[in-house]
């Protein structure tokens, strides 16, 4: 498989939220603006190609029975790298995302990539796996907040889009659920039936 | 009443999985059949309540006298990783039948975020180790609701005349969608 391949099979054949289901928890937590989504996507996407480096460098040192606990270890260290900085860096950020920051060490992708292709390939192609799939990852969360914040808020990054009908006082209507809890589920699912179809053609 | 307060909040209001977004994996991985619901939700209320002891009891006695708070992510994760496998081990030589009926939930367990998640939320809101415990039953309860009526809903699902583009998961994540605006009628009870 070329490096190409390797690294853009992460962004819609392959992609961790919408075709294999992934860390599903942050896309659906944390998506209600698409500010928040490419923060977590991003962070998501740092944890994954240092860890898939990591695993990839010592795979041989590793005996085989503690690979799993192993793994986690590495990837709880670079989460702990990640969840410090943030509070440094970014506060803002870093408080609206909340407990899913030290939540990023069970997400079931980044152990999946580990176990599943770190543990078997180079060093290079481990990287790049990473990179693709932490970046497909991101993709699909920025995507899932914008199409909630446009429907539930009314804009995107922050900056209005006015599709929506407007009141006296000039605030426009729109529909708050989608930025609340169950909007989630239904903008990911029919995000997930358009992916499917156009998959299929 | 304060611990009236939780158990409500944690039950309905707040519901762990349709509301505060953690589990999702199982909640959508096991909800296929009533039954696996039932035994996923009898591993994970085990397992939660007594992680969230172990973690509080690292976080007062070991993480803050030592004043590593930092290392909280990975101890954490190691603690729940070692004690799932504990459990396991302890269940298969005690308790046979409850071996069979758990076994195969408790190694999907240790990546539940809903485990882990409920340990760091009892420390964020600084409940006693009572508060922790009552709180971790009670969000075990919330997890058990949300996925048997969830499992309840997609075996009829399964009989329905769904449109094809939306067959299998897409129907599933609108009907959980649903679901969860039902909750929502309970925001504002505490």
């Amino acid at each position: 498989m070329s490096q190409l391949k390797n690294f853009s099979k992460g962004f819609i054949k392959d992609n961790a939220v919408f075709v294999q289901l992934l860390g599903l928890c942050p896309t659906l937590a944390v998506t209600s603006s698409a500010e928040n989504g490419l923060g977590m996507g991003l962070a998501t996407t740092f944890v994954l190609v240092m860890a898939n480096i990591v695993v990839s460098l010592v795979k041989n040192q590793i005996p085989d029975k503690v690979r799993i606990p192993s793994f986690i270890v590495i990837i709880a260290s670079f989460v702990t790298i990640v969840d410090l900085s943030m509070a440094g860096f970014l506060p803002t950020l870093h408080a609206s995302l909340g407990i899913f920051i030290p939540l990023i060490v069970v997400n079931c992708l980044v152990l999946g990539r580990a176990e599943a292709f770190a543990s078997k390939n180079n060093i290079g192609s481990s990287a790049i796996d990473g990179l693709g799939m932490g970046l497909g990852f991101a993709f699909a969360l920025t995507l899932l907040g914008a199409v909630r914040e446009l429907l539930g808020a009314g804009s995107i990054f922050g900056l209005d889009i006015p599709i929506f009908p407007v009141t006296d006082k000039g605030a426009p209507i729109t529909m708050l659920i989608f930025v609340l809890a169950p909007g989630a589920f239904i903008v990911l699912g029919y995000l997930i039936a358009i992916i499917n179809q156009l998959k299929k053609s | 009443m304060e611990i009236f307060a939780i158990v409500i909040s944690a039950i309905l209001v707040n519901n762990i999985v349709l509301m505060q977004f953690l589990g999702i994996c199982p909640f959508m991985g096991v909800s296929k059949k009533l039954s696996t619901a039932v035994g996923m939700t009898g591993a994970v209320t085990f397992v939660m309540v007594l992680a969230t002891i172990v973690t509080y009891l690292i976080q007062t006695y070991v993480l803050e006298p030592l004043s590593i708070g930092y290392l909280q992510t990975i101890s954490f994760i190691l603690v729940i990783a070692a004690f799932v496998q504990m459990v396991e081990i302890v269940l298969k030589k005690v308790s046979p039948p409850l071996y069979q009926a758990l076994g195969v939930f408790l190694p999907l367990i240790t990546t539940n975020c809903a485990i882990m998640g409920v340990a760091l939320l009892t420390i964020q809101n600084s409940y006693n180790l009572m508060e922790g415990i009552i709180f971790a039953i009670s969000s075990a309860i919330g997890f058990g609701i949300a996925i048997i009526l969830f499992a309840g809903i997609r075996e009829h699902l399964d009989l329905m005349g769904v449109p094809k583009g939306m067959r299998g998961t897409p129907i599933a994540l609108v009907a959980a969608g649903i679901l969860a605006m039902a909750f929502m009628g309970f925001s504002g009870l505490v």
